[in-house]
C-alpha cells in the first residue's frame, strides 16, 4: 500500500512536467495547427533562463590570495560575487540561495519575447505550408537554439540547486499513519506539483473566463468565421504563442533543481510531449493535462520491482504500451476533437 | 525500354550513370589540395549515400505516394542489420543469405505494425509507429540482448558456430567471393580514386530498387497510393477501400529500410541498436522532407546532404581552418577562424539545423526544387519546363485541413 | 507485370556480371602493400575519434586537447610533458620514427554507428594508422572491432566495461584506463572501513552492458567483506527522473545506495536520491550512504554539492603528486587553464604509448607495434609502475578511490582522493569468470 501511495506521487510528479509541456504544445497544435518540434527546446531555455539568472547573479570580481595556490602554484584566485559585497554576506547568499524561484520572473518576459519573435519571424510563415514542412522547420530551429546553448554553457550538465529550505523531504507516512521513513516525498517535488497546477489552473481559467479567452477557443473552433467577425484573430495566436512558450519555459525554469539542466535535455522530452499531447486527444487541453498525468503515474508503476519483475523490462515500454493501447481503442485519443490532425 | 517511357527511360539512364561514377564525381579535388577535406568519394561515405539512398526512396513510397507520416522506420532499419549479422553468426559472411532474410524479417515486421498503426491517419498513425519503434529500441538495448547484444551492438564472436565457413572463404562480408571492404585505388595525377566493391554492390541494388520504385511510381497502384494522399474519403465513396494499398505501400516501404539495413551490416558487420532510435527514424523523415516528398530523386539527395555534412563537416576542426587561412594576415586569420569555428567540427549540427531552415523557407519544394529552378536558370526555361516538372513530379498536396 | 519478371531477372544477371568484373582489379591491389595505411611521406596521421555533441560532448572536448597536447610533445613542441618521466626513453620528440606526426578529428556522437563512420572515414579517407579516444564502452568495443577489422591500431580512451578486455577483446586493440571489476576490488576495503562490514546495499544499475559488468563487479566485491546485496533494479537508459527508482530504497532494509550509472544518469540519479534526503536519513541505526562506484571530473560537476562525501572510483587525478602527473598537469594547465581530466590523460598516455611502441618496434606495422605493447612495463605516466598485459590488452597499475570534496574551493576540486589502491590489489587472472568467453584472436595489419 505504502509503495503505490509512493508511486502514486511520483507518478503526479512526473505527470505534471509532462502535463505542463503537452498543455503549451497543444495550445500551439491547437490554435495555430503547427506542429511545434521546438517546444523541447523552449522547455530547455527555461531550465537554461535559471541557470543564466543563477550565473549572473553569481557574477564575480576576483581577487588573488598569496596565502593559498591553484593547481598549478600560481596565487590562488578567489572570487566573491558582487551582490554577496553589495548586500553582505546574509543577504547576498540568501539571493544566491533563491535563484531558482527568483528564475521565473525572469523567464516570463524572456519566454515571452521569445515566442514572440518565434512566431512573428518563423511560424507565421508557415500557417499555410504542409505539417512536414513545420515539422522540418521548427526541428531546424530545435537544433540550433541546442546548439547556440551548448556554444555557451557546454554539454555538461549544470547544477541549479533548489533553495536550502526546501531541501530534504517530508515524511508523508508519518501524517496518515505508517510508520516513519515510508511515504517520504523531496519538498522540492511538492513545490514543483503545486506550482504545476496553480499554472494548469491559470491557463484554463484565462481561456475560459476572460473575453481573449473566449476569442481564442472561438478561433481554435472556427478560425474563418472569427476572422470575418472582424477580430484580428492573428495578434491574439502571436500573444497565444507567448503564453504556449512561457508555460514551457516555466516548466523548465522549476525543473532545473529536480535534474540539472543541459542542452539536449529538450529533446529527451520531446518525443515523449508528443505522445503524451497525441494520447491526450488532438486540439484538446484537458486531454494533454489528464494524458499527461495518466503517463506519469503508470511510468512510475512500471517501474516498481514488484512489477518488473512480473515483466522485465515493462518500465522501458510503458510509455509507448499504453500509447498503443489507448489509440487502438479510443481513435482520437482520450479527448481529441474529429479532423484535427487526422489527414 | 524496361517498361518505361521514353522520358523516364533516360531519367533511369542519367541515374545510372551517375551512380555508377559516384566516385569520380565526389572526388573533385586532388589530393593534396587544402579543399581535399570537402571530398567524399571513400567507400565508408558512398556506401552510406546508397544504403540511405534506398532508405528514403522506400521512405517516399509509403509518404510522397500516401502522405502517410510514420515515425518508426528506423526499426526496420534495425531488424534488416539484426538478421544479417545473424546470418553471420550462424552460416558464414556471404550477404546474400541475411540480406534475403533482411527483406522478409522487415516486410513481416512491418507487416504487422502496418496492420496496426494504419488502423488510424494523421498524426495518431506517426505516434503509433513512433511507439511501436521506440519500444523495438528500448527492448534491443536492454530486455533483448541475447538477440541484440544491446549496447555493444551484435557482431560476430571467434567462437560462433559459423556453419558454412570453410578453410578460404573471406573472413568480412563478401558476395559469393567479392570481399565488400576490398576497394581498387586509381590514381590520375593528383587525384585519387576509390573503386570499392561495397560501393557497387550497393549501389547496383540502389538502381534495382530505385527502378522498382519508378515503375512503383507509374504504375495504377502509384496512382491509387496518390489518391489516397489526395482524398481518402472520395476513394471510400467509390467503393474502394484504401487499406490494402496503403498496408501494401507501407510493408514494401519497410522491406526497403530493411534491405538498406541489411546493406549497412553488409559494408560493415555490426548492428547497434541505436539504428532503432527514434532520431533514425527522425532523420529519414528529414532526409525526405529536405530533399522533396514524393519526387524520385529528392529523397536521395536529401539522405547525401545530411550524410555528407554528418561525415565531412564534423570532421573540420581548428587546425584544419588555421591551414585554410594561413594566407591571411595573423590578426585577420585568426578573426575567420573564430567566425567559421561554431560551425564546423562539434558545431556541425549548427550548420545543419541552420541549412533545414534555410532549406524549407527558401525552397518548399526541397532541395528537388533548388535543381529544378537552377535547371531552369541555366537552360533558360521558365514556364514551360516548369509544367513538365510538375507532371513528372507528383504536385506537393497541403496537409492542412 | 510479366514482362517486367523477365526485365529484373536480366538486371541481376547484369549486375552478377558487373560485380564479378569489380573482383578483378583486387587481386594486384591487396599485396601492394605491406600494411595498411603505410605512412609513406614525412608525416604520420593519427585519428582522434571523440564525441563532439551529444551528452558527453564536453568529455570528447577535454580528451580531444590532450590528444592535441599529445601530438605536440610527439613533435617537440611545448615543454614535453610526461615525455620527460616516462621511463621508456625511445621517443626523441622529432615525431614518430622521425614523421612529423598530424592528427585528424571525429565525432562519435556516442553512438556505435557514427563512431564507426567517422573511424572508417578516418582509416579509408584520411590514412589513419591508428585510433583513439572515446567516452564509453559501447562505442569503444564497436570501434575496437571495426580497427581490428581494418587493420590498424585502436587505443581506447574511456571505458570501463569488464568486456572491452574480456568478451570483446580484440588483438588490435589495448585499454589504458582501468574496469569495472578493478573499482570494486579498489572500493571494497575501502568502505568496509568507512561504513563496517555490516551493510546492506541497494543497486540501481544502468540497463546496459556496461551497467550490468559494473554491478557484477561491484556486488561480488562488497558481498566478499561481508555488505549484503538487497536488490537490484535495472533502469532505462533513456530514464531522465530516477525518483520512481529512489523513493523505494529507504524502505527496502537498505542502508546504502549504489549508483551503477554513468554521465547524465549518474548525474540525475545522484541529483534525485540526494532531493530525497536519504543521506540525512537513519536505517538500521547506520548513517545512509550513496556510493557512486565509478567518478568522472566532468559528471561530479554537474551534481554540484551532491557528490559531498559520496564514495567512488577514478584511473586518475589531476591531485595526484607524482612526477608525471605534475608534468601532465602543468603543460596541460598551462595551455589550457584548467586541470586535465581522467579521460584526457587516458587519452594522452595512449597517444605517447602508441608513439613508443612505434619508436621502440621500428615500425608502424600493426602487428609489430601490438608486439611491442604486450607485455610491456612502464612507469612515470601517473599510475605508477604499469603493465600492459599479453592475455587482454588490460593496462594493470594503480586504481584511485576518490570522495566528493566537503568543501570545494573551485569547480576542479570537487572530488579528493582518499587511497592510491596499489595494483596488486586489483590485479586479476586473465581468465577471470567476469571476463570470460573472449579471444584477442590474431593481429591484423590490414595486409
Amino acid at each position: 500500500m505504502d509503495a503505490i501511495i509512493l508511486q502514486v506521487l511520483n507518478g503526479l510528479d512526473k505527470g505534471s512536467a509532462y502535463a505542463l509541456i503537452a498543455l503549451g504544445l497543444t495550445l500551439i497544435f491547437g490554435t495555430l495547427g503547427v506542429v511545434n518540434f521546438a517546444h523541447g527546446a523552449l522547455f530547455m531555455l527555461g531550465s537554461f533562463c535559471a541557470v543564466t539568472l543563477q550565473k549572473l547573479l553569481s557574477l564575480s570580481f576576483t581577487v588573488e590570495d598569496p596565502t593559498q595556490k591553484d593547481f598549478l602554484g600560481n596565487p590562488l584566485k578567489v572570487d566573491t560575487p558582487y551582490i554577496v559585497s553589495w548586500f553582505g554576506d546574509a543577504t547576498g547568499n540568501a539571493i544566491l540561495n533563491w535563484s531558482v524561484p527568483l528564475a521565473i520572473l525572469f523567464a516570463i518576459p524572456v519566454m515571452l519575447l521569445v515566442g514572440y519573435v518565434m512566431e512573428r519571424g518563423l511560424i507565421k510563415h508557415f500557417y499555410k505550408r504542409p505539417h512536414a514542412d513545420q515539422i522540418l522547420v521548427t526541428f531546424g530551429l530545435a537544433i540550433v537554439i541546442q546548439e547556440i546553448v551548448k556554444y555557451f554553457y557546454g554539454a555538461n550538465p549544470i547544477p541549479t540547486p533548489a533553495p536550502d529550505v526546501f531541501r530534504g523531504s517530508v515524511d508523508f507516512g508519518v501524517m496518515i499513519g505508517f510508520a516513519q521513513n515510508e511515504i517520504i516525498y523531496p519538498y522540492w517535488r511538492l513545490v514543483y506539483f503545486l506550482f504545476s497546477a496553480v499554472i494548469i489552473g491559470a491557463v484554463f481559467a484565462f481561456l475560459r473566463f476572460t473575453t481573449f479567452g473566449m476569442v481564442v477557443r472561438a478561433g481554435m473552433a472556427d478560425r474563418e468565421t472569427v476572422g470575418l467577425l472582424g477580430i484580428n484573430i492573428d495578434k491574439r495566436f502571436t500573444i497565444m504563442f507567448g503564453i504556449a512558450a512561457a508555460v514551457a519555459g516555466l516548466a523548465g525554469v522549476m525543473y532545473a533543481p529536480i535534474n540539472s539542466p543541459n542542452y539536449h535535455m529538450g529533446m529527451d522530452f520531446l518525443v515523449l510531449s508528443f505522445v503524451v499531447v497525441v494520447v491526450g486527444g488532438m486540439g484538446s487541453l484537458p486531454g494533454a493535462v489528464l494524458a499527461g498525468f495518466l503517463l506519469g503515474i503508470l511510468e512510475s508503476f512500471a517501474s516498481m520491482n514488484e512489477v518488473k519483475s512480473i515483466i522485465p523490462g515493462i518500465d522501458q515500454i510503458i510509455i509507448y504500451l499504453v500509447a498503443i493501447i489507448i489509440l487502438l481503442t479510443r481513435p482520437r485519443g482520450l479527448m481529441g476533437r474529429k479532423g484535427v490532425m487526422e489527414e | 525500354m524496361l517498361g518505361l517511357s521514353k522520358k523516364d527511360t533516360t531519367f533511369l539512364l542519367v541515374v545510372i550513370f551517375l551512380t555508377l561514377a559516384t566516385p569520380i564525381l565526389l572526388q573533385p579535388f586532388p589530393e593534396n589540395s587544402a579543399l581535399a577535406q570537402f571530398n567524399a568519394g571513400y567507400p565508408d561515405l558512398m556506401q552510406r549515400f546508397a544504403i540511405f539512398g534506398i532508405f528514403a526512396i522506400g521512405f517516399n513510397i509509403l509518404f510522397g505516394l500516401t502522405g502517410y507520416l510514420s515515425f518508426g522506420h528506423a526499426a526496420f532499419l534495425g531488424v534488416g542489420s539484426y538478421s544479417v549479422v545473424w546470418m553471420y553468426k550462424l552460416l558464414n559472411y556471404n550477404v546474400l543469405p541475411g540480406l534475403v532474410l533482411a527483406i522478409v524479417m522487415s516486410g513481416l515486421f512491418a507487416l504487422f505494425i502496418g496492420y496496426i498503426s494504419l488502423r488510424r491517419s494523421g498524426i495518431y498513425f506517426s505516434i503509433l509507429t513512433l511507439a511501436f519503434a521506440q519500444m523495438s529500441f528500448n527492448l534491443a538495448y536492454s530486455v533483448l540482448t541475447p538477440l541484440t547484444n544491446g549496447e555493444t551492438g551484435l557482431q560476430v564472436y571467434n567462437n560462433d558456430p559459423q556453419v558454412l565457413m570453410s578453410e578460404g572463404s573471406p573472413t568480412s562480408p563478401h558476395f559469393f567471393g567479392i570481399v565488400m571492404n576490398e576497394a581498387t585505388k586509381v590514381d590520375v595525377g593528383g587525384w585519387q580514386f576509390t573503386f570499392s566493391n561495397g560501393y557497387y554492390f550497393c549501389a547496383i541494388i540502389a538502381i534495382i530498387v530505385f527502378y522498382l520504385s519508378l515503375r512503383i511510381f507509374r504504375s495504377p497502384f502509384g496512382i491509387m497510393l496518390r489518391a489516397i494522399k489526395t482524398n481518402q474519403t472520395r476513394m471510400n465513396y467509390t467503393g474502394l477501400n484504401p487499406r490494402p494499398y496503403t498496408l501494401a505501400a507501407f510493408v514494401i516501404s519497410g522491406m526497403y529500410a530493411g534491405l538498406a539495413g541489411g546493406l549497412l551490416a553488409a559494408m560493415d558487420p555490426l548492428a547497434g541498436a541505436e539504428r532503432m532510435q527514434w532520431t533514425a527514424s527522425g532523420e529519414v523523415v528529414l532526409m525526405t522532407i529536405l530533399g522533396g516528398a514524393g519526387t524520385l530523386m529528392g529523397p536521395v539527395l536529401g539522405a547525401g546532404f545530411i550524410k555528407y555534412f554528418e561525415n565531412i563537416f564534423s570532421k573540420i576542426n581548428d587546425s584544419i581552418l588555421h591551414s585554410w587561412f594561413s594566407a591571411l594576415p595573423d590578426g585577420l586569420e585568426d578573426f575567420v577562424v573564430f567566425v567559421f569555428h561554431p560551425f564546423i567540427g562539434k558545431g556541425w549540427h549548427l550548420t545543419l539545423g541552420l541549412l533545414f531552415m534555410l532549406v524549407v523557407i527558401f525552397l518548399p519544394g526541397g532541395l528537388i526544387e533548388g535543381g529544378n529552378r537552377i535547371w531552369n536558370v541555366i537552360s533558360g526555361k521558365n514556364r514551360k519546363k516548369k509544367r513538365d516538372e510538375a507532371a513528372h513530379h507528383p504536385k506537393p498536396t497541403s496537409h492542412v485541413n | 507485370m510479366s514482362k517486367f519478371q523477365i526485365n529484373r531477372r536480366s538486371l541481376i544477371k547484369s549486375g552478377a556480371a558487373i560485380g564479378a568484373g569489380l573482383a578483378l582489379p583486387t587481386i594486384f591491389t591487396s599485396s601492394a602493400r605491406a600494411y595498411l595505411n603505410e605512412p609513406k611521406g614525412d608525416t604520420v596521421t593519427l585519428g582522434f575519434n571523440v564525441p563532439q555533441t551529444g551528452p558527453y560532448a564536453d568529455e570528447g572536448l577535454d580528451e580531444l586537447r590532450a590528444q592535441e597536447l599529445a601530438v605536440q610533445h610527439l613533435n617537440g613542441e611545448g615543454d614535453g610533458g610526461m615525455l620527460n618521466t616516462f621511463s621508456s626513453k625511445a621517443l626523441k620528440g622529432n615525431g614518430i620514427l622521425g614523421k612529423k606526426v598530424q592528427f585528424v578529428t571525429g565525432d562519435t556522437q556516442t553512438k556505435s554507428d557514427a563512431a564507426r563512420a567517422s573511424a572508417k572515414s578516418m582509416i579509408e579517407k584520411d590514412g589513419a594508422i591508428m585510433i583513439n579516444g572515446g567516452s564509453s564502452s559501447g562505442v569503444a568495443v564497436a570501434v575496437q572491432g571495426l580497427c581490428q577489422e581494418a587493420g590498424v591500431i585502436f587505443m581506447a580512451g574511456l571505458t570501463h566495461s569488464n568486456d572491452t578486455t574480456g568478451k570483446d577483446k580484440k588483438a588490435n586493440g589495448f585499454r589504458h584506463f582501468f574496469n569495472a571489476y578493478m573499482s570494486g576490488a579498489a572500493l571494497a576495503p575501502v568502505l568496509a572501513k568507512a561504513y563496517g562490514t555490516d551493510r546492506r546495499a541497494y543497486h540501481l544499475t544502468a540497463d546496459y552492458t556496461w551497467g550490468w559488468t559494473q554491478q557484477e563487479s561491484i556486488a561480488t566485491a562488497t558481498e566478499a567483506m561481508g555488505w549484503e546485496t538487497v536488490n537490484n533494479v535495472l533502469t532505462p537508459l533513456a530514464s531522465t527522473d530516477f525518483s520512481s527508482y529512489i523513493a523505494p530504497v529507504l524502505n527496502s532494509g537498505a542502508d546504502v545506495l549504489i549508483l551503477n550509472h554513468y554521465g547524465g544518469n549518474m548525474v540525475n540519479s545522484l541529483t534525485n536520491a540526494v532531493q530525497f534526503g536519504l543521506r540525512d536519513k537513519m536505517v538500521n541505526g547506520k548513517q545512509f550512504e550513496i556510493i557512486v562506484p565509478l567518478y568522472s571530473e566532468l559528471m561530479a560537476a554537474g551534481a554540484g554539492a551532491n557528490v559531498r562525501g559520496v564514495y567512488g572510483s577514478m584511473n586518475w587525478n589531476w591531485q595526484l603528486q607524482d612526477e608525471g602527473s605534475k608534468a601532465f598537469v602543468k603543460s596541460f594547465g598551462e595551455k589550457y587553464g584548467r586541470p586535465p581530466s581522467n579521460s584526457a590523460h587516458t587519452c594522452y598516455v595512449q597517444t605517447l604509448l602508441y608513439a613508443d611502441a612505434v619508436e621502440r618496434a621500428g615500425t608502424f606495422d600493426p602487428c609489430g607495434v601490438v608486439e611491442a605493447l604486450e607485455g610491456f612495463e612502464f612507469d612515470g605516466m601517473g599510475n605508477g609502475p604499469t603493465l600492459y598485459r599479453a592475455d587482454d590488452h588490460q593496462c594493470f597499475k594503480d586504481v584511485l578511490v576518490m570522495k566528493g570534496a566537503d568543501n570545494p574551493t573551485n569547480e576542479y576540486d570537487t572530488l579528493e582522493i582518499v587511497e592510491v589502491t596499489p595494483r596488486a590489489q586489483v590485479e586479476y587472472a586473465p581468465d577471470h569468470p567476469m571476463f570470460a568467453g573472449g579471444d584477442l584472436g590474431k593481429c591484423n595489419s590490414g595486409a
